[in-house]
């Protein structure tokens, strides 16, 4: 997906002008947060296992090459391949080299993140093969052929009535009259459309919630099934996963299973949590023949080993995106990357690069709800301050506002200075503000008085009242 | 290809040299590999076989499985055949080769159909015994194979389960212990399917729907 | 530590407070004397150093500490009328002197004894009573650093209820009203639309007044709310508490 970060201002602009995309983003707090509440209250030990995550990944990470080579084992042992991608570039090489290996004409497609990463799709249409995606998000998002807004929840930017268009649209098989007007119509048109899909496809594709290196198995976590389907009907089954999905035993995935649905949507389970080991087995009536992992780095070894490594534990929930502020205001296409909110704010300035993806990690209050609900304690503010830091580094930030903070740091560490100049400044402004105590229109200050009144200044600074006040007791004394 | 395995190992490696030595890391994976310990089991699934069984009916209700009891393996084919009048489906079903579910006297439900095999994607009802159950979610955990294929959990629109009750755990750690163990190690089937109520989708304006591409239906019978 | 008795509290009186509104600072003073403290305004602070700090400037957010410190470090207590400036000595400090164990350790102290102002009554001098007196309504907001880095939530409720003052709960308190130090101005239209939800919750309450721990929360909401055409007042929480209602609300009435 083409980066157009560097656009979030005007992006903002026009997502928060768009009377559609407020409304569906309004289902983003209602549709998640209460829930998340609820299943975290709901289980005494979820603090502790968010705890117990934390400790988990970090001594992944801590061995990874060790763990990466145990699964490799493991998964070979099982029947499987397993290739290594550096690149995003590498990941589609491969990838298409095993379609075009087995004649791929259709490809089915689980919800998988890292696949819109590495843009699989289009490198697969250019090569004439045809990716379908079953996800019903992803599926009513590749009719649209649009990006998604939301790592768990595709397409959240949508309302009903704009589905029911695409799907009179594209679906021309049927009465182009018919009722639609029930949500349940939609999903019973996507179900049998999609059905056919999975028994023509020639390999399915999925991404992997986790790799387990004690057996060699991928996981994926889902609720419709599609991913199921996807993995077992197609005669080849490719997971793309990126490295830092390995956990190192079953019992390991057990505890951080605990908290991701509870963190994604409220559940204590998703409907499906599968893992898979290998291809078909002899006395197997069903699987796919070929089972193929390719591992993918694309930045994350990068990230190992400094300030950015605990973003390495992110288990894609999107909780952190759907408690930001920021996010609901604007949805997730104005991020211009492919991981939007907090998550994709530290995340694509890794990948990316900060001189491309700086606005993110400033797009921010640092409020410090995202941390607050990270199921993996990431703490994100800290790690966009740690972007912001690289920025300033190298000299990225905008002139203005470097000198604008600079001049005001100055005189913070100039205390006599500063008495001096606020002494006569506040009281000028404070006559500004009359006796409405407030200034609607101030030059250099539009970014503020655009959109609000500009309290007024008492006039005297408390440090001037102070020693006045002082002073006078030292009289009396 | 395998230039390009070793140029991310040592990058990953390269990158973790500050951590520890290299036969200090390389002990504690293989402990952790071999030892495999447990964490925090939640106190919730931690009861006694009969409040066990009725928390799993509680928590697979709570997410839309319908939950039904019998005493013994010889109610199964009636009660099946109860549940394919009560929802208006044709006589007809399909299962595995599972021993368990073959004991039944199926010749009880004279009109019913029943198939063997993987399903083609036509089949309404599919019947399969689950390994285990978690209490703690109301959670079903199926094995891959002939006797219980993966394509049956996934291809019906009614999925009907059947469990038996004292293979209902309290966690899902403890679920993994009903799989074959060789050497105190699990071996994997092909697909370990862990089953938590029908399919479902929020994906149009976060409205729960049911049924999106699995089963429309979960019906859970408990034996014993 | 001597006895909680009459300990000598610093003033950190923070930058907005002092540019914009010293009522504030009087009432800090008049809440912490009532407590039993000695007050004392150290003359050589300006700045807590966030601005400096979350731009991304180490060097000057390492100076500005270190001119914190010396101010500050003799104090029993550092006590601060804001949640961010309070949450930047106590949680940040320490962070940006990992690597200086020297300043570390002094910086751990200082971080040991600085609080927030309501906190700070409620959970070390134990009030429960404070001088003033208010027969309306207020609603409280949340500000982000005092609530998250902090746990100040239920204390400054505690506080207003206890002096017959009628706390209504908002939609969404804990909910961040936009300011974010210079976001407020880089990001201005994201920010007036968090701004605009935290009105629209604020005006739902039918609350006379907004009350909150934070200047810069509170300057932007009552800008907000002015530009609105709102009658809410709106004050620092310190300012109900000491019952010094004689200067006009923030961004008048």
């Amino acid at each position: 997906m083409e980066l157009t970060s560097h656009n979030l201002k005007s992006n903002a602009k026009d997502a928060l002008g768009n009377e559609q995309l407020q409304k569906a983003l309004g289902n983003v707090p209602k549709g998640f947060i209460d829930k998340r509440a609820k299943a975290a209250a709901a289980l005494d030990e979820f603090e502790a296992l968010r705890d117990k995550g934390r400790e988990i990944k970090d001594h992944t990470l801590a061995n990874l090459d060790l763990y990466l080579e145990a699964y490799e084992q493991k998964v070979i042992e099982n029947g499987g391949h397993v290739h290594w991608a550096k690149t995003a570039e590498d990941a589609r090489r491969i990838a298409l080299e095993i379609c075009q290996k087995h004649d791929a004409k259709t490809v089915t497609k689980g919800k998988s993140m890292i696949t819109e990463e590495v843009e699989l799709n289009e490198h697969l249409l250019e090569n004439g093969i045809e990716p379908v995606e079953t996800d019903l998000g992803e599926y009513i998002i590749q009719l649209r052929n649009e990006k998604p807004s939301h790592i768990i929840a595709p397409a959240i930017h949508l309302n009903q009535g704009q589905i029911e268009d695409d799907f009179r649209r594209v679906h021309t098989h049927l009465d182009e009259d018919r009722d639609m007007s029930e949500p349940e119509t939609l999903l019973a048109e996507a179900r049998e459309v999609l059905r056919k899909r999975y028994f023509e496809a020639d390999i399915g594709f999925t991404g992997a919630n986790f790799l387990v290196a004690e057996t060699g198995s991928s996981v994926i976590v889902t609720n419709e099934g599609n991913g199921d389907l996807t993995q077992t009907l197609g005669k080849v089954h490719v997971v793309m996963a990126s490295i830092e999905k390995v956990v190192p035993t079953l019992a390991d995935c057990s505890q951080i299973l605990r908290i991701l649905a509870r963190s994604a949507t409220g559940q204590d389970m998703s409907v499906y949590t599968t893992f898979s080991t290998g291809p078909k087995r002899e006395k197997d009536p069903d699987g796919p023949k070929e089972y193929h992992v390719i591992l993918l780095d694309n930045g994350r070894s990068d990230m190992l080993g400094t300030e950015f490594e605990e973003m390495l534990r992110c288990i894609r929930c999107g909780a952190c995106i759907n408690h930001c502020p920021v996010y609901h205001s604007i949805g997730g296409h104005a991020y211009g990357s492919i991981y939007p909110g907090p998550m994709g704010s530290v995340l694509t300035p890794s990948l990316a690069g900060v001189d491309k993806a700086g606005t993110l990690p400033n797009a921010s209050t640092f409020c410090g709800r995202c941390e607050s609900v990270c199921p993996m304690r990431i703490p994100l503010p800290k790690m966009m301050r740690h972007w912001r830091e690289k920025e300033f580094e190298q000299h990225l930030q905008p002139k203005a506002a470097r000198y604008g903070l600079a001049f005001w740091a100055y005189l913070a560490k100039r205390p006599k200075l500063y008495r001096a100049l606020v002494s006569f400044a506040m009281p000028a402004l404070s006559v500004l503000g009359g006796t409405n105590k407030r200034i609607s229109s101030l030059p250099l200050a539009s970014g503020w008085t655009k959109h609000r009144e500009l309290p007024a200044p008492e006039g005297r600074t408390f440090m001037q009242a102070w020693d006045q006040r002082e002073a006078l007791k030292q009289e009396a004394n | 290809m395998s230039e390009t395995r070793q140029s991310v190992l040592s990058d990953i490696r390269n990158a973790l040299v500050k951590k520890a030595p290299d036969d200090a890391r390389a002990k504690a994976v293989a402990e952790r590999l071999s030892g495999r310990p447990t964490g925090i089991i939640p106190k919730r699934g931690q009861l006694k076989q009969d409040a066990r069984v009725e928390l799993f009916a509680e928590m697979a209700k709570k997410v839309h499985s319908s939950v039904t009891r019998v005493s013994g393996y010889d109610e199964i084919p009636s009660c099946i055949g109860n549940y394919l009048r009560e929802h208006n489906l044709p006589a007809e079903l399909i299962m595995g080769t599972d021993r368990r579910l073959n004991k039944a006297d199926w010749s009880l439900e004279k009109n019913l159909t029943i198939k063997k095999g993987p399903s083609d994607g036509k089949d309404l009802v599919g019947v399969s015994h689950a390994k285990s159950g978690i209490a703690e979610t109301g959670t079903l955990l199926l094995a891959s194979g002939s006797e219980n294929p993966t394509t049956i959990n996934f291809l019906a629109d009614h999925h009907i389960v059947i469990i038996s009750a004292k293979d209902i755990k309290g966690d899902m750690e403890s679920a993994w212990g009903s799989l074959n163990k060789k050497d105190g190690q699990v071996v994997m089937p092909r697909a370990v399917n862990f089953v938590t109520g029908p399919s479902r989708s929020g994906d149009i304006e976060q409205k729960l729907l049911l049924g999106a591409h699995g089963p429309r239906a979960l019906q859970i019978i408990i034996v014993g | 530590m001597s006895e909680n008795t009459n300990p000598k509290v610093g003033l950190f009186v923070t930058c907005l407070v002092d540019l914009f509104r010293p009522n504030v600072g009087f009432s800090a003073v008049e809440l912490l004397e009532a407590a039993g403290c000695d007050v004392h305004v150290p003359r050589a602070q300006t700045c807590c150093g966030q601005p400096a700090y979350n731009s991304g400037d180490k060097a000057d957010t390492k100076e500005i500490a270190k001119q914190v410190l010396d101010a500050f470090e003799d104090y029993d207590y550092v006590v601060a009328p804001s949640g961010s400036c309070a949450a930047m000595i106590k949680k940040h400090y320490p962070e940006v002197f990992e690597d200086d164990p020297a300043m570390l350790s002094r910086m751990k102290a200082l971080s040991d004894k600085t609080f927030e102002l309501v906190s700070f009554l409620t959970d070390v001098m134990f009030i429960t009573q404070t001088p003033g007196e208010f027969a309306g309504s207020v609603t409280y907001h949340d500000s982000c650093s005092g609530l998250r880095e902090l746990g100040v939530k239920e204390q400054p409720r505690k506080l207003l209820k206890n002096s017959g003052v009628d706390v209504r709960e908002m939609k969404d308190s804990e909910v961040c009203c936009g300011f974010g130090g210079t976001f407020c101005v880089k990001y201005s239209d994201i920010s007036n639309a968090m701004v605009s939800k935290k009105t629209q919750s604020i005006d739902d309450t039918g609350a006379d007044m907004l009350v909150a721990g934070d200047m810069g929360c509170l300057m932007n909401m009552a800008g907000k709310l002015k530009r609105q055409g709102s009658k809410t007042e709106v004050r620092h929480v310190a300012e109900v508490l000491a019952g010094k209602l004689d200067t006009k609300p923030i961004s008048g009435s």
